[in-house]
């Protein structure tokens, strides 16, 4: 089948969305860019021809009568142990790169003493695995960075000795070595990995499901088997020159993004998108044809970078700072536009016993504060409008976005689609689907 | 486009460039030795500002004129501001005050050294025509307390309700006999000669026909000009020390012919790195350039096909295009109208009418804002301008920000990323109707 591929290299993450020949989404993918732009884009479009394989591996399922009741428990079963295989690869990866690092002539004095403990730790990591990818379990994180150093921090603290292998040491080494893995990209995963995630599918499953064992064993071949021929592809984003794409393959993130929201929403006629370096205020006609936009001049205060910051300044996760804002009852007033002096308003406001999340509150404020100005310098807000962009996905800045554009324009219609994130991508690969045509 | 993939310049286009930039080149650099010698020679020297200038005056007064503004950007296009802004932002000014005001103080801190390397000499008068810019009545003060030396005042009313009134052009003339020449004579020991000045307006007249025609080619298709990074060479003459002499009025016969032939020969502008291949969006711009990434920010635009037909800012010392000539039979009478009609003295609404009127007549596709920092009288109302046009017209703007002469304020990777969803956002306009 022919598929039509979108990639947005953002300064935070990298998205890949795979399209077919009817414009709907068959894969999405998504990774941290790190200071690594062709790595995070071919993680990305890994991850999103995994995406797509599991899709096809539904719609066989799907057509097959006796498999059809299956399919949902089925491919989700598939997928959490397709995960948990390719975690476990991982892991392996991060423990030879582990050794590696621990060659080092530095730790040349204790160095049988701190495989062994980098042996412990990945195996203890290895047997918390199971438990990430549980399905009852929340995890954190998809980002394997994320989930092996919350595991990899709380062993190492219970295995290091300051006396002997400190902390510092073995954090170091987690350092250099988490590098490694996550810049060494496996291609063919789906192909290495389903095998296995359907034998303990399989092994987990009731007898009723056992003994449709070969058929489902042929339905996964078929997926795995057929051919994904990509007919065009199109980048976008802050990393898009590095794409190797030809120049005609490029286009600019605030096109990309209008499309992408237009597609969502088709009667959107105003876009906002906060990204982690840039905000975007853009009106799109009737096609999703920009007509104008706005976006942060010469500072990014107000952009995901800025929550980021503050996670940071208050030890949270980024996950955790809308809902913890949410909590405010009386919120405080943020004056500074800079991110570094926000930090420094927000350490004197903790020192003054002010609430965690009642200055969160305000600093969620202040950023859709900024954004608001953008909207205004790009004509405003029409009837319906769109949120996308990572910061879309914060709770409280949502509400504090709705709350000012009902102060400011009256009611609207807000729309924010679960997959906002990715509308960049989905409007690249809608643009490269678009170029296909012309040329066919 | 690009070097590598630009076709070679043909020889007769690139022999007609040298021809008028070797004359202008060397007009600067005579112009800044004259400046040198000006002390040993006894002659003497009057700052001034480009909007409202009145060279032709001090002209005929043998007087030399220094433009500020000109030197700072010069320094600016030479990578001198910088060290020039830190220097004066050590001596107190603040980081929001004007960058030319700052590359000004700063160089003559140093050792008022001009941007060819020439030693500028003390100013003799200064002649302070603020045309609508309230910021030069402060550069003049400053300047004043570094040089112990007399000030002339004319003061150009603003065009409030666009229109040019008998009142004002009284009100300047009579400035211009009580307060200006008084001055002028004062300073340079010779008499008012009027005949003088009116042969000079006359010179002026004719070298303003032929930079209106360059300018108007633009609206040829390609046009042989880039009416912005272009067109700020072609003005450099007029808004300078050239108004009104014999090298001015050659330097504009020669770049005329040159355009001229462009035109016959449908040749696109040329630009630093050879004649732009293909024309693929006429754009209007509204704001000065950035001076000290000038050619970067110039390849941003031709790399990407975009041309600038009309701008604004090539309109600062003087609307010749919309009709205005110096007059010798109204000598002082011109003046005054010429001071009033430039583009700073011009209200918002006729700032709107002007640009709509230049999207109309050179069939732009779009409008660009370079919006500068620590420019007040151009910054102010912009985004006013954009909605406006966008409006009356339906041609898109777009907006972009940088600084005059301070290298910290371009900041290329955004302006570039920004340049590029515009003209992107144009090319799929363009191409809308036939799109599903």
């Amino acid at each position: 089948m022919k598929i039509f591929v979108g990639i947005d290299l953002g300064s935070t993450t990298t998205k890949a969305v795979i399209l077919d020949e009817n414009a709907c989404v068959v894969g999405a993918g998504i990774t941290n860019s790190r200071s690594n732009y062709d790595v995070a884009c071919r993680v990305a479009r890994e991850e999103a021809f995994v995406r797509a394989r599991f899709n096809l591996t539904s719609q066989v399922f799907a057509r097959d009568p006796e498999l059809a009741a299956h399919e949902k428990s089925v491919v989700s079963a598939l997928n959490r142990h397709f995960r948990l295989q390719h975690h476990l690869d991982q892991l392996e990866a991060l423990r030879e790169a582990l050794h590696r690092s621990a060659e080092a002539p530095r730790h040349q004095e204790h160095h049988r003493e701190l495989v062994e403990r980098i042996d412990l730790i990945v195996k203890a990591m290895t047997e918390r695995a199971a438990a990430h990818f549980s399905g009852l379990g929340v995890r954190k994180s998809d980002f394997f960075r994320d989930l092996a150093a919350a595991d990899y921090m709380s062993l190492a603290e219970k295995h290091s000795d300051p006396k002997g292998i400190p902390f510092e040491t073995l954090c170091g080494l987690f350092d250099a070595a988490i590098l490694v893995v996550e810049n060494s990209t496996a291609d063919g995963s789906f192909q290495r990995h389903i095998t296995a995630a359907l034998d303990a599918t399989l092994e987990a499953a009731p007898p009723a499901l056992q003994s449709l064992g070969p058929r489902l064993r042929r339905a996964v071949d078929s997926a795995r088997g057929l051919e994904l021929e990509e007919a065009a592809s199109v980048g976008t984003g802050y990393g898009r020159q590095r794409l190797p794409f030809p120049k005609e393959q490029i286009r600019s993130e605030i096109l990309c993004h209008g499309l992408g929201a237009h597609v969502l929403f088709p009667r959107t006629r105003t876009v906002l998108d906060i990204g982690g370096q840039d905000t975007k205020a853009i009106q799109v006609d009737a096609n999703g044809i920009v007509t104008s936009f706005q976006m942060n001049d010469r500072c990014a205060a107000g952009c995901g970078r800025y929550l980021g910051y503050i996670a940071d300044e208050m030890n949270l996760g980024l996950h955790e700072l809308g809902p913890l804002a949410q909590q405010s009852h009386c919120r405080v007033k943020i004056n500074s536009t800079c991110t570094v002096f926000a930090g420094a308003e927000l350490r004197e406001r903790l020192s003054l016993g002010q609430q965690r999340e009642d200055i969160l509150a305000g600093l969620h404020r202040a950023i859709v504060l900024r954004a608001l100005s953008l909207l205004a310098r790009s004509g405003g807000v029409s009837e319906e409008f769109t949120f996308t962009g990572g910061v879309a996905r914060n709770p409280a800045a949502v509400a504090a976005l709705r709350e000012l554009v009902q102060e400011n324009y009256g009611e609207r219609t807000l729309n924010i689609s679960p997959d906002s994130i990715y509308t960049g991508a989905l409007g690249a690969a809608l643009f490269a689907r678009r170029s296909a045509e012309k040329a066919a | 486009m690009s070097t590598a993939s630009a076709p070679k310049p043909d020889r007769a286009a690139d022999v007609q460039k040298e021809e008028s930039m070797r004359l202008q080149k060397q007009m600067i650099a005579g112009h800044y030795e004259d400046l040198e010698r000006a002390p040993a020679e006894g002659r003497k020297v009057v700052y001034t500002f480009v909007p409202g200038n009145l060279t032709e005056l001090l002209s005929s007064f043998d007087l030399l004129p220094n433009l500020p503004e000109i030197n700072a950007l010069q320094s600016g296009m030479r990578k001198l501001s910088g060290d020039y802004i830190q220097e004066a932002e050590k001596q107190g000014h603040s980081e929001d005050v004007c960058t030319y005001v700052k590359c000004d103080i700063g160089m003559l801190k140093k050792g008022n050294i001009g941007p060819t390397g020439r030693k500028l000499p003390p100013p003799d008068l200064l002649l302070l025509s603020y045309t609508g810019c309230f910021t030069f009545m402060k550069w003049f003060e400053l300047l004043r307390h570094e040089y112990d030396c007399p000030v002339a005042m004319l003061h150009v009313p603003y065009q409030s309700d666009g229109r040019i009134h008998p009142h004002h052009v009284d009100y300047i003339v009579q400035q211009l006999r009580t307060e200006v020449i008084p001055k002028l004579e004062q300073v340079s020991g010779r008499r008012y000669d009027e005949a003088r000045l009116q042969d000079s307006l006359a010179l002026s007249a004719r070298a303003e026909d032929d930079l209106v025609r360059v300018l108007e080619s633009a609206k040829a298709r390609p046009s042989p000009i880039d009416a912005y990074f272009g067109g700020v060479y072609y003005i450099g003459p007029m808004f300078s020390a050239f108004r009104g002499t014999r090298e001015g009025v050659e330097y504009y016969r020669v770049l005329r012919a040159e355009i001229e032939e462009r035109v016959r020969q449908r040749l696109g502008p040329i630009t630093p790195d050879g004649p732009m291949a293909e024309e693929r969006y006429r754009l209007v711009v509204e704001g000065p350039p950035n001076w000290t990434s000038f050619r970067e920010f110039w390849k941003m635009f031709y790399d990407e096909g975009a041309v600038v037909v009309a701008s604004s800012y090539t309109k600062v010392g003087g609307l010749y295009d919309r009709g205005f000539r110096h007059d010798p039979a109204r000598p002082l009478e011109s003046l005054a109208e010429y001071c009033l009609g430039c583009y700073t003295n011009l209200g918002l609404p006729s700032r709107v009418d002007l640009l709509e009127a230049y999207l109309r007549d050179y069939g732009a596709d779009g409008f660009l804002i370079n919006s500068v920092k620590s420019c007040n009288s151009f910054s102010v109302g912009q985004l006013l301008i954009l909605r406006q046009l966008e409006e009356r017209t339906g041609v898109p703007g777009g907006f972009i920000e940088s600084d005059l002469v301070d290298p910290r304020y371009f900041s290329s990777g955004n302006i570039k990323n920004r340049i590029e969803s515009y003209l992107q956002m144009l090319e799929q306009k363009r191409r809308a109707p036939a799109q599903p």
